[in-house]
């Protein structure tokens, strides 16, 4: 006897109304799924050029998404006026920085309006500028503007924002604009005219995760922005809760796999890259590191001895000055320098192994006490409060606790936030931003009618500033469209079809819940999917996957809205898991950029592969295509032709 | 020790990350409504601090202190797990302290740089 039957009539009663089934119809010019930063901006966008935008959130849009707990750096501000790099030529950097393997479109997109976003942001009231003077005399301000940047303090690409209010400053503007917003409703599948998997999107379905009522939105055009897929290879809560993420865990994929099962093409889904220990890992931004949001601190050992900071050639560099400054003969870095033209300053890479010839003994700390105050103070102060996820629990909580950055060290906890974990501990592309995503065009349009995507929607794009600039550009795209196109025909087979898909779990009276089977899948992606593949490997793990979804998944059960809209994320990580499989079997060669190695490919990266590969579902089938790297062309030249501006 | 023995399945872990102050919390649900995972859930009983339901779904984001207009005098803490809580040593004496340590050194009062709430 399960422990549940002696409890159940004695459990609290749901808080909210349930309603399974009921419909609420919605119809708008432009609907936009998904509410983070990308979201925002669309709706933004789209509603200034006065259609009609709903806005649909499976969280509450003002503090929901990666974006929602704030942001410190604005990347990509080349145009701001203390900034001499020009913004295609900043484009063209970036994209040699990642050997190619960047989509140009977003990039330039994002070069040449990121800093126009970052104003508007200013208008809309998130503080840009050192107003009070606090800083007054930092090498990293710019005195004329009261700007402060980070990372090369002489190319002045990226600001420090005061970004903790980002989502509340977005969300007010989007009631401003009259945009409707739906919070609390997943969105599970997309509308394609006719019912027609491939046809042109007539908008979407949902579930309320509070009341269980099922939501049809009818749209001329619709912009996806969801972010990447967070669950697809570790998922334990019992470590750290659902922290395990390094984006909020409710970015399941959902975006993913709905336009997947619509027919929509998909690029450098391939791609996963070890996956940072984060399950073992400490806070986010809250270890002493010295790198990201923590750039550039003096890092000591456990008597006090400073880890070397070297240039690019491997030169020890004297002052904490130097290591926001290029090398000797260097135009500039970039934050994130791979290429070794482009690369920064960093901790001597040989530390570790300095540690265990006992130059450097363990533990090792984040110095913050010996760093310049200007330095010390916006690196704990402002990046660290401003920076997603650590002004309540990073700053309050550790100095309510007493720490105090002229006075301790804060103990590193290696690698950033814990160290790398088993090698079978991956994520969804290599790292946070940029991976796997729908393939688009200039218009920023899918290669489904109707269908836009925005921010980490789209493949091999960037992070906040990234999905800040094209959301905005997709949405007054989507609005163009919407303005000439025709009232939206949806198909009510698909609409029941959903509905039946949707509610099954609630029939269940037994059943596997949905964080054993979440659990269940990142085991078939660790063990089939992971650092090494072949085809056998990925043959056996479409079996298995295949056969968890007619099993266990299939007889999964939810027992009230919360666990309902659990449980359909878990099918979407299924289904990104297949979408994972059939691109890692559609290229068959290994590759460095995207973390790629199959053992019956040996060859690395041989010219003929690089390229996009891409999949989507053709009646019933995948079908795999190919791009070049740089199928998006003359950037500037297509830019000024699509910008609509 | 009550006489009053029952039958429990495990907590989930980690077992509380919110921490509501039933003296100062007015139970007005402003963090139930904004909490990303929704794993807040207003109580049965009006004016009574929310319910706990999902504590193994918490981002540790702090959204939901954040939002609550009574924070700073303690309706709502976050609570970090005792696995993921940072240790740090004072340079100067060589002590060794942690967050959540039970005789914790005093706090460190300063604000964040542009305050709690900066604005343009």
């Amino acid at each position: 006897m399960h422990y549940e039957e002696l409890i159940r009539e004695h459990a609290p009663v749901w808080p909210y109304p349930v309603n399974y089934g009921k419909e609420i119809e919605v119809s708008c010019d432009v609907l936009i799924l998904g509410g983070g930063i990308a979201g925002c901006w669309a709706a933004i966008g789209a509603a200034r050029k006065g259609v009609k935008v709903a806005l649909v959130e499976k969280s509450a849009t003002i503090r929901s998404g990666a974006g929602g707990t704030g942001v410190d750096h604005w990347h990509a501000a080349v145009t701001n006026p203390a900034c001499k790099i020009d913004p295609l030529e900043f484009s063209k950097v970036t994209i040699e920085n990642y050997g190619g393997w960047r989509c140009g479109i977003s990039q330039h997109i994002t070069s040449r309006e990121s800093y126009d976003c970052l104003l508007e942001l200013e208008k809309m009231g998130m503080k840009i500028r050192d107003s009070e003077d606090e800083f007054k005399g930092a090498e990293f301000r710019d005195e004329a503007t009261k700007l402060m940047f980070a990372y090369d303090y002489t190319a002045r690409y990226c600001v420090r924002v005061w970004g903790d209010g980002v989502k509340p400053s977005l969300y007010n503007e989007c009631l401003r604009l009259g945009v409707k917003i739906y919070d609390r409703v997943m969105v599970t599948g997309l509308l394609n005219r006719g019912g027609i998997v491939g046809a042109p999107i007539a908008g979407a379905m949902g579930v309320n995760v509070r009341t269980g009522e099922f939501y049809i939105f009818k749209a001329k055009a619709s912009v996806l922005s969801m972010f990447m897929p967070q669950r697809q290879f570790i998922f334990s809560t019992e470590l750290k809760g659902l922290a395990t993420t390094h984006r909020p865990s409710t970015s399941s994929g959902d975006g993913h796999a709905m336009a997947w099962r619509a027919g929509a093409e998909f690029a450098q889904v391939e791609q996963s890259g070890r996956g940072g220990g984060l399950p073992y890992g400490y806070p986010q931004y809250g270890v002493g590191n010295a790198a990201n949001t923590w750039y550039a601190c003096t890092m000591v050992d456990a008597n006090g001895k400073e880890i070397p900071w070297v240039d690019r050639d491997g030169s020890i560099l004297k002052t904490v000055s130097e290591r926001y400054r290029p090398a000797p003969g260097q135009k500039y870095f970039l934050d994130m320098g791979m290429e070794y033209d482009y690369r920064g300053p960093m901790l001597s890479p040989d530390w570790r192994e300095r540690v265990r010839t006992g130059e450097f003994t363990l533990p090792i700390y984040a110095d913050l006490t010996s760093m310049p105050d200007h330095e010390r103070r916006v690196i704990f102060g402002m990046m660290v409060a401003q920076e997603g996820r650590t002004l309540i629990p990073i700053y309050r909580t550790y100095t309510r606790a007493g720490f105090d950055p002229e006075k301790d060290l804060l103990q590193s906890y290696d690698g950033g936030w814990g160290g790398l974990g088993p090698p079978q501990w991956r994520t969804y592309s290599g790292g946070t931003s940029s991976g796997g995503g729908l393939v688009v065009d200039w218009d920023l349009k899918t290669s489904l009618d109707g269908l836009y995507a925005a921010g980490g929607q789209i493949f091999a794009n960037g992070d906040h500033a990234y999905a800040a600039s094209t959301g905005r550009y997709a949405g007054r795209k989507a609005a163009s469209y919407a303005s000439g196109a025709d009232e939206p025909s949806s198909d009510r087979r698909q609409i029941d079809t959903e509905k039946t898909r949707v509610y099954a779990p609630l029939y269940r009276e037994s059943g596997m819940d949905w964080k054993e089977l979440n659990a269940g899948i990142c085991k078939i992606l660790q063990d089939y999917c992971g650092e090494l593949k072949n085809e056998e490997l990925i043959s056996i793990g479409l079996k298995w996957l295949d056969e968890l979804e007619a099993g266990e998944a299939a007889t999964a059960r939810a027992r009230n809205p919360h666990e309902l809209f659990r449980v359909l994320e878990v099918f979407n990580i299924i289904t990104v898991g297949r979408m994972m499989f059939e691109a890692s079997r559609a290229r068959k060669a290994s590759n460095t950029r995207l973390g790629f190695i199959r053992t019956d490919y040996p060859e690395v990266d041989p010219p003929e592969w690089q390229k996009w590969v891409t999949i989507k579902l053709d009646d019933g089938n995948v079908k795999v295509g190919e791009l070049p790297l740089d199928y998006y062309g003359d950037m500037e030249k297509n830019y000024e032709a699509h910008c609509g501006i | 020790m009550s006489e009053d023995v029952r039958m429990y399945p495990n907590i989930v872990t980690p077992n509380n990350p919110v921490i509501f102050s039933d003296e100062v919390c007015t139970g007005c649900n402003e963090c139930v409504e904004v909490c990303m995972m929704d794993l807040l859930m207003p109580n049965p009983v009006k004016g009574k601090p929310p319910v706990v339901l999902y504590p193994d779904e918490c981002w540790y984001g702090g959204c939901c202190v954040k939002a609550c207009s009574l924070w700073q005098e303690g309706a709502i803490t976050l609570n970090h797990p005792l696995n993921q809580r940072v240790r740090w040593k004072r340079k100067a004496t060589g002590e060794h302290f942690r967050l959540g340590m039970p005789y914790p050194p005093p706090p460190n009062t300063r604000p964040p740089a542009g305050g709690w709430n900066a604005k343009a």
